[in-house]
């Protein structure tokens, strides 16, 4: 880059490593690292055979053990989105602003986004595809949004619906206040937030008629 | 005869794939061998690639092939190119690499030597209008008719900046009508007030991921759009390809609001990308990316001047608006204003300039009630400032002005197909609680100040002229094919009804045949600007009245009697006064196959468009079809409104607001699906809170780079930022010139939640007005406590 071109053509008073700075804030080329899909180009990398063997982790998925080949930095949700086909556990957000990737860990709401794949190891993962029973019967969580036509794109729903089944089991009568907070990690870009609320009500009345 | 589909709750078909995550977004295909792509964007806000030496990234294990601008295709100015070598704005594509996987393309990236010649920028319209401001864009500043020209004002024009007003100079784009002047000089109030609406991006939560691979020729594209029939034609265009040789699956889409009309320019990088490597090509949007690539409603600066007369009637009105355009293309959004500020207020007389300039900034297209949307959320306080100092209820100021069924907009006076206003009005005074609430208006408790706003908000309700294309399968059942998209509205299934009512058929034998180009859909309108329910419900309306005929002819062809003789309902066509007489939709089907011709789609009207004939065409021969272009007729233009209201908390120590409650009455005619016109009214609310409240940009003025590119930043509303419950109704009053008498609803509810929101913020603040958006807890806290605002009087990107 010509220092002095650049100083005429921006900005006269400027000096070079005040630009750099300004480009470095702005990050703009690969602002996300920790989003990327890091797939087998990684064995390139890697001594192979002793590499790879340490990457086999098992995990626990919607009752199921899983094998499944990974990365030391990879996050839970690329593994189950890119390495166990759950594609039903979405990606909004660059990392943790959004919660349309949670999934339960334990029984509680986490942003599969944000959580390393290996931490997951010997804990329950549970995803929106393991709410259904066997014979298709619907979560009574999934009911309740069904009866209540809830969600519009619905984009967010599997995050909303992940927390939905942690808070009826936290709290089984909660109060619509209540829901909200707990409902709160969550954002719906089409500002559907009535309908959440009202189904999720919905859902722990359900939830109480089971149990 | 079966229960009439329209007005009752119905789940759309979709939803059970939606809550168990088996419904499938662009990002959530896969194909065989395939690969991923990273764009390469700008760093800075306007430059010129000098050169690009990519061969140590094509040099790495895993890495297929880069993709360059002089490889896509080129848009003549002022359009935009899916890659550039003259970035714009930050973040901008320059180029594309395609990799066995994400960290790889990176790294790929990181390893391509490009020398950028940085050129001048500019961020704020009014430094590009000043007599020596930069021009965004190397060929000018604003485009007129056709083409990219420069204006420039005088330091005179901009004397009025000097102490905080709005300056005016030399319009791109004007009109007026009726003598304003004389209006003016009657009038017995007139405000004149200086307005600034900030530029926000849209942020649907799915970002527009894309992945595209090639077959035989053809290319199989998964997008996420607003418009089905409407984005394959955009992207044959955009690639110069055959209609026929685009495939387009986009079942799902996880919000567009106006970014994904009929999908988006940078599609073409995993399709071109894709046809080079000769593997497919996944290209993930990250929410960053989405800030850039994503889209923007454009920002205001603007000077509202209107004359009332002493019982709040608006006599006169005088819009000046510098419009931020992004730099490609021309935002319709500054016409639009004026024209909903014509037709919300029914203005007499009134001037209409403004000019849409060029900017640095990522492009602008349509969100939400675009251009509706800033200025009902701008205007609306100003009128209740007008009612203050007039003396009169705000209720009652809208009440004298709103539009009715005579009404007429814009300067070419054209009328309305039907407005209930009035009535809404009145209903939501009734809802909200009006009169108690606004005696509650100024009240403090502790620090916490009430106060009690209203919004009214028109905007487009509809289109017309689209085709409707369905079948009644030997299954008995009906096959209602759309053309439109799915972005959530559920607009998908509830158009249908109109088609399913018509024939009298239960719901639970609809099929709605959607998203997929390959299953032979209709052409239809783009699932924007509310034209969905209007243009869809009469398209399928039309298709079904012709379904109906053919089964009446055939039922009369081989039981006997005229067609007139013969009704439909449960799924059989059957004599009027013998209802054992008659056949089932099934064995009429199979007739309609056997008898050929018209009945079966062997024989086509003429006026329909050409996808819909190679879509028909297909479909010949399996069963009976009904298909038709909607060519039923109306006068005037069809709008809906919505009435806001809202209830706030301003917390006077620091600046924060509750809201409190809302209520949301709207006229757009014949409700089809009551609980999905609740979730526009109270979503368009939402949003248009979130507008009014904290969604903004922020960029680097010395550098031209965006500070608020993550959700967190950008800050839409959450779940917490809305009231727990709100209220709704509708008037319910039939449109009398479509059909079903529905009318769209997908926009005017934003201006309505934004303007309720600004407008009790305002009157919390005792009347005051501050005329700009997002109102932010620093700002309010300044106005509260007197101090000068942080920024100056028509500061942007603040």
């Amino acid at each position: 880059m010509n220092e002095i071109e650049l100083l005429e053509a921006v900005q006269r008073t400027v000096s070079r490593r005040m630009f750099i700075k300004g480009v470095i804030a702005a990050g703009a080329a690969t602002s996300s690292v920790g989003y990327l899909f890091r797939g087998p180009a990684a064995v390139f990398a890697l001594p192979s055979i002793q590499g790879s063997v340490g990457r086999l982790v098992t995990l626990n998925v919607n009752g199921q053990q899983r094998r499944v080949d990974v990365l030391p930095q990879e996050t839970l949700a690329m593994t189950l989105r890119y390495k166990l086909g759950l594609t039903g556990t979405k990606l909004g957000c660059d990392r943790a602003e959004c919660g349309a990737c949670t999934v339960l860990v334990d029984g509680t709401n986490h942003y599969s986004c944000s959580m390393l794949t290996r931490s997951a190891v010997g804990r329950e993962i549970t995803t929106i595809e393991g709410l259904e029973s066997e014979d298709g019967t619907l979560h009574p969580v999934q009911q309740a949004v069904v009866d209540e036509g809830g969600f519009q794109c619905a984009f967010c729903a599997p995050g909303f619906i992940m927390s939905m089944v942690a808070l009826v089991e936290a709290n089984p009568n909660p109060t619509r206040e209540e829901t909200a907070q707990a409902l709160s990690g969550n954002l719906c870009r089409c500002g559907d937030y009535d309908k959440i609320l009202t189904s999720a009500m919905r859902a722990a009345e359900y939830a109480r008629r089971e149990a | 005869m079966a229960e009439k589909t329209i007005g009752r709750d119905i789940a759309p078909p979709d939803l059970v794939a939606k809550v168990t995550g088996r419904a499938k977004y662009a990002e959530d295909f896969r194909a065989e061998g395939m690969v991923f792509a990273k764009l390469l964007a700008s760093p800075m806000p306007h430059a010129r690639v000098r050169s690009i030496d990519t061969s140590e990234a094509l040099a790495m294990d895993g890495v297929f092939g880069v993709l360059t601008a002089d490889e896509v295709p080129q848009p003549g100015a002022p359009n935009e190119p899916a890659l550039t070598n003259e970035p714009l704005y930050e973040g901008e594509a320059i180029l594309a690499v395609a990799a066995i996987d994400e960290t790889t393309a990176a790294d790929a990236i990181e390893k391509i030597r490009m020398d950028l010649e940085p050129l001048p920028f500019v961020l704020d319209p009014l430094d590009s209008l000043r007599p020596d401001g930069p021009n965004a864009r190397l060929d000018g500043n604003t485009r007129i008719g056709r083409e990219v020209q420069t204006i420039k004002w005088s330091e005179e024009d901009f004397a009025a900046a000097a102490d905080g007003h709005m300056p005016v100079g030399q319009p791109g784009d004007e009109w007026s009508y009726g003598d304003v002047d004389a209006a003016f000089d009657a009038a017995d109030l007139v405000l004149d007030e200086t307005i600034v609406h900030q530029s926000l991006t849209h942020h649907p939560l799915e970002s527009r991921s894309c992945m595209a691979y090639w077959q035989n020729g053809k290319l199989f594209i998964h997008g996420s759009t607003q418009s089905t029939a409407r984005t394959r034609a955009a992207i044959a265009r955009g690639l110069g390809l055959e209609l026929h040789d685009v495939v387009l699956i986009a079942e799902y889409c996880g919000g567009g609001f106006g970014s994904k009309i009929s999908g988006s320019t940078i599609m073409q990088v995993p399709a071109l990308l894709s046809r080079k490597i000769g593997r497919p090509v996944m290209l993930r949007i990250t929410r960053a990316e989405e800030t850039y690539l994503g889209r923007a409603r454009p920002g205001f600066q603007a000077k509202a001047k209107i004359g009332y007369r002493a019982d709040g009637r608006v006599v006169a009105m005088e819009l000046f608006i510098v419009q931020d355009n992004g730099p490609y293309g021309r935002s319709g959004d500054f016409r639009t204003a004026a024209d909903m500020a014509s037709l919300t207020y029914q203005v007499p007389a009134m001037r209409f300039g403004g000019v849409s300039v060029y900017t640095n900034t990522p492009p602008k297209s349509a969100q939400r009630a675009p251009g509706g949307g800033q200025i009902t959320s701008m205007l609306e306080p100003i009128m209740d400032k007008a009612a203050r100092e007039l003396g009169i209820d705000r209720v009652a100021l809208r009440h004298i002005n709103v539009p009715d069924n005579d009404g007429v907009f814009g300067p070419r006076r054209r009328g309305l197909t039907s407005a209930y206003v009035r009535e809404a009005l009145d209903r939501g005074v009734e809802l909200f609680g009006w009169e108690e609430r606004a005696a509650r208006s100024g009240q403090r408790h502790g620090s916490m100040v009430t106060g009690i706003g209203i919004g009214v908000s028109s905007f487009v309700g509809g289109s017309s002229g689209f085709d409707g294309l369905l079948m009644i399968r030997e299954d008995g059942k009906l096959y209602v094919h759309q053309g439109i998209g799915n972005l959530g509205t559920h607009s998908i299934a509830d158009t249908a009804r109109a088609a399913a009512d018509v024939l009298g058929m239960p719901w639970d034998r609809v099929e709605i045949v959607w998203g997929d180009t390959s299953r032979h859909l209709p052409w239809s309108a783009v699932q924007a600007g509310s034209q969905t329910t209007h243009a869809h419900t009469r398209a399928n309306h039309a298709a079904a009245m012709d379904a109906k005929r053919k089964l009446q002819e055939i039922a009369a062809g081989d039981l006997g009697g005229s067609p007139g003789d013969y009704e439909t309902g449960d799924g059989r066509v059957y004599r009027r006064n013998d209802r054992d007489t008659g056949m089932t939709f099934a064995r009429a089907a199979r007739r309609a196959t056997q008898l050929g011709g018209k009945y079966s789609g062997e024989e086509l009207p003429e006026d329909i468009n050409a996808m819909t004939v190679t879509s028909a065409q297909a479909l010949a021969g399996e069963g009976l079809m009904g298909v038709a272009k909607d060519t039923y007729p109306h006068e005037g233009s069809t709008f809906s409104f919505v009435v806001g209201f809202a209830e706030v908390e301003v917390d006077f120590e620091t600046g924060h607001v509750v809201v409190k409650d809302y209520t949301a009455v709207t006229d757009c005619g014949t409700v089809l699906h009551p609980r999905s016109l609740a979730a526009q009214l109270y979503g368009g609310g939402v949003q248009g809170m979130g507008m009014a409240r904290s969604q903004r940009w922020v960029f680097d003025p010395q550098w031209g780079v965006s500070f608020a590119k993550r959700l967190y930043t950008a800050r839409p509303p959450g779940i917490l930022d809305v009231p727990l419950e709100m209220k709704w109704a509708a008037v319910g009053i039939p449109d009398p010139q479509t059909p079903v008498g529905a009318k769209g609803i997908g926009e005017p509810p934003l201006g309505a939640g934004a303007a309720a929101i600004t407008s009790a913020i305002a009157d919390a603040l005792g009347g005051r007005c501050l005329c700009r958006t997002p109102l932010t807890a620093d700002m309010i806290l300044a106005a509260v406590e007197g101090r000068e605002q942080p920024y100056g009087p028509l500061e942007t990107h603040v």
